[in-house]
């Protein structure tokens, strides 16, 4: 479904992504890890054209990505959250999810049916977004006064409003207790029974090995290592980079 | 009496000014070329009417038209800057824009008088409501039936989710790329937007002066436009209002006695009244404690 081919960013003389390949099936959870600064977020952030590639391609479902600006990648189905998170502080939870659900319209059909339509279909999904969020009743609340946990949810939330294929979740464990990293396990199981394809680039190990149907390890930028969960953690390379100190 | 009827046509055109910069400061771009497009509006509708002798309407129209498809073109070469190198960039046009009046001559023989620009002198004679025994009474209701449908049109769009997308863009354009949201398509519309409003504001404003010159669009003016939705807050089209009836008509008016002095005061309140109300004098909360009044819904 997505497929990475040699790519590479340089900043200046730092190699943050050096020819990395990878491929990810449809319906895949896929993990991606790796020590701090060992080209993680890069890679979320090449594959949704933040900033451009040094060399290298992004394809989508056959179709070639690479360096499409933002409102192109999400069009093609592509849904991200941010490690630290981005919201809309002043827009209301629901206006968050509103505003995200603006290209999905575009795609799907003509102004005019949109016009009769379209609105009451999507307001329908956003009132399912929120339940799956657990932000039913805080719908009418300002972004920036919810909880930490609940302000990660939201953003997962309006990721899944733009109705991507495929999800990239950028450390969405992040600052979150033993039981919110257990719920977020049940929402990202709950999202593949949905036929969600979704990369998660995280460090929290639990996680990953949880629910991840396969892994790459990143360090300085490069691919050491591809496999089952079970797999990596026998890996030597992975453990003397990464899980060397972790207890896994 | 007619000094109140003069007092609401500056405050509606004012309105409209400050209006164009709202719709603009919503994507978070701090526009100083709003005088720019107010005064394209202003000769360009001078023109239309007294040059080519069209009515009042559509020579307004056009004249807003013109300004939105300049703004548009300023709007894209700005994408590139933010910030204060916006602020530089957009002012560094409106006073082209001013020179460029400035440096323009267009005058035909009308009986026995010529009229039309005519450089530093200005473009006099804009005699469209009086030749056509318009009252002051009259050009008062003609003004504020522009600002009334601007703002019902801005409050409507402000509701929808145009309105929530703009906001998007104003707060993080990187997390509202990543949702979907065409960044350049949704600036240059908000400055084609605001230029439209601003020719509007400009083509009236040469109409019920009938007598206009490049001074009247400098950066005092551009520095207007810009205070009042600043001042006025960005969560409603009402603060825009507020925000010019306390400049205009209280500051300016009320505080004439004071002579030069004025000026100084005058700056000090616009401070003290940011620093009392740091939102806008028409924040979120006045917002929703209006819903509640009107009985509307908390949206």
């Amino acid at each position: 479904m997505l497929e990475l081919r040699n790519l590479s960013k340089h900043f200046g003389g730092v190699r943050a992504v050096e020819e990395l390949s990878l491929t990810i099936g449809q319906g895949e959870i896929f993990g991606l890890i790796g020590p701090n600064g060992s080209g993680k977020s890069t890679t979320v952030n090449l594959i949704c054209g933040v900033f451009p590639t040094t060399s290298g391609a992004v394809v989508f479902e056959g179709r070639d990505l690479t360096d499409a600006p933002s409102h192109r990648v999400v069009a093609a189905g592509i849904g991200r959250t941010f490690q630290n998170i981005r919201l809309f502080g002043d827009l209301t939870v629901w206006q968050n999810l509103w505003v995200a659900q603006n290209s999905v319209k575009e795609r799907e059909t003509g102004w005019l049916t949109r016009w009769l339509g379209g609105e009451r279909r999507g307001r329908d999904y956003a009132e399912e977004l929120l339940k799956f969020a657990g932000l039913s009743d805080r719908s009418g609340e300002l972004a920036r006064n919810l909880a930490f946990g609940e302000q990660r949810r939201l953003e997962m939330a309006r990721a899944l409003a733009a109705r991507p294929k495929l999800l990239l979740l950028d450390e969405p464990a992040a600052g979150m207790n033993a039981e919110e990293i257990r719920q977020l396990a049940t929402r990202i199981r709950a999202l593949r029974e949905h036929g969600m394809t979704i990369l998660l680039v995280e460090h929290v190990m639990e996680l990953v090995m949880g629910v991840t149907d396969r892994i790459a390890v990143l360090n300085f930028g490069q691919k050491i290592a591809e496999g089952e969960p079970a797999e990596i953690r026998q890996d030597p390379a992975v453990r003397t980079a990464y899980l060397g100190t972790a207890d896994a | 009496m007619d000094f109140y009827y003069g007092m609401a046509q500056l405050i509606g055109v004012h309105t409209l000014l400050g209006l164009s910069a709202y719709v603009v400061l919503l994507t978070g771009q701090v526009s100083m070329a709003q005088a720019g497009f107010f005064a394209i509006g202003a000769y360009l509708g001078g023109m239309l009417t007294v040059l080519a002798g069209l009515h009042i309407v559509p020579a307004m129209l056009l004249a807003a038209v013109a300004s939105a498809l300049v703004a548009t073109v300023v709007g894209f070469p700005a994408l590139r800057v933010k910030g204060l190198m916006l602020v530089v960039a957009t002012l560094a046009f409106g006073e082209a824009v001013r020179i460029f009046w400035f440096n323009f001559d267009y005058q035909i023989a009308k009986g026995n008088i010529q009229v039309g620009p005519l450089g530093g002198e200005g473009f006099k004679q804009i005699r469209y409501f009086p030749e056509n025994g318009w009252s002051t009474a009259d050009v008062a209701i003609f003004i504020w039936a522009w600002v009334i449908a601007a703002m019902v049109a801005l409050w409507w769009m402000d509701r929808s989710r145009v309105g929530s997308v703009l906001r998007a863009v104003g707060e993080d354009e990187l997390a509202a790329q990543s949702v979907g949201i065409n960044l350049t398509a949704v600036k240059v519309s908000a400055m084609g937007i605001g230029g439209f409003i601003a020719g509007l504001g400009g083509a009236i404003y040469a109409h019920y002066t009938t007598h206009i010159e490049h001074l009247n669009f400098g950066v005092v003016l551009a520095t207007f436009a810009i205070a009042y939705p600043i001042l006025g807050g960005l969560s409603s089209v009402i603060g825009v209002l507020l925000a010019v009836i306390f400049i205009q008509g209280f500051l300016v008016e009320v505080l004439r006695f004071m002579g030069d002095w004025r000026n100084l005061l005058f700056g000090a309140l616009i401070v003290l009244a940011m620093n009392v109300r740091p939102d806008g004098l028409f924040d979120a909360r006045a917002t929703r404690a209006l819903k509640r009044l009107l009985g509307g819904r908390d949206a």
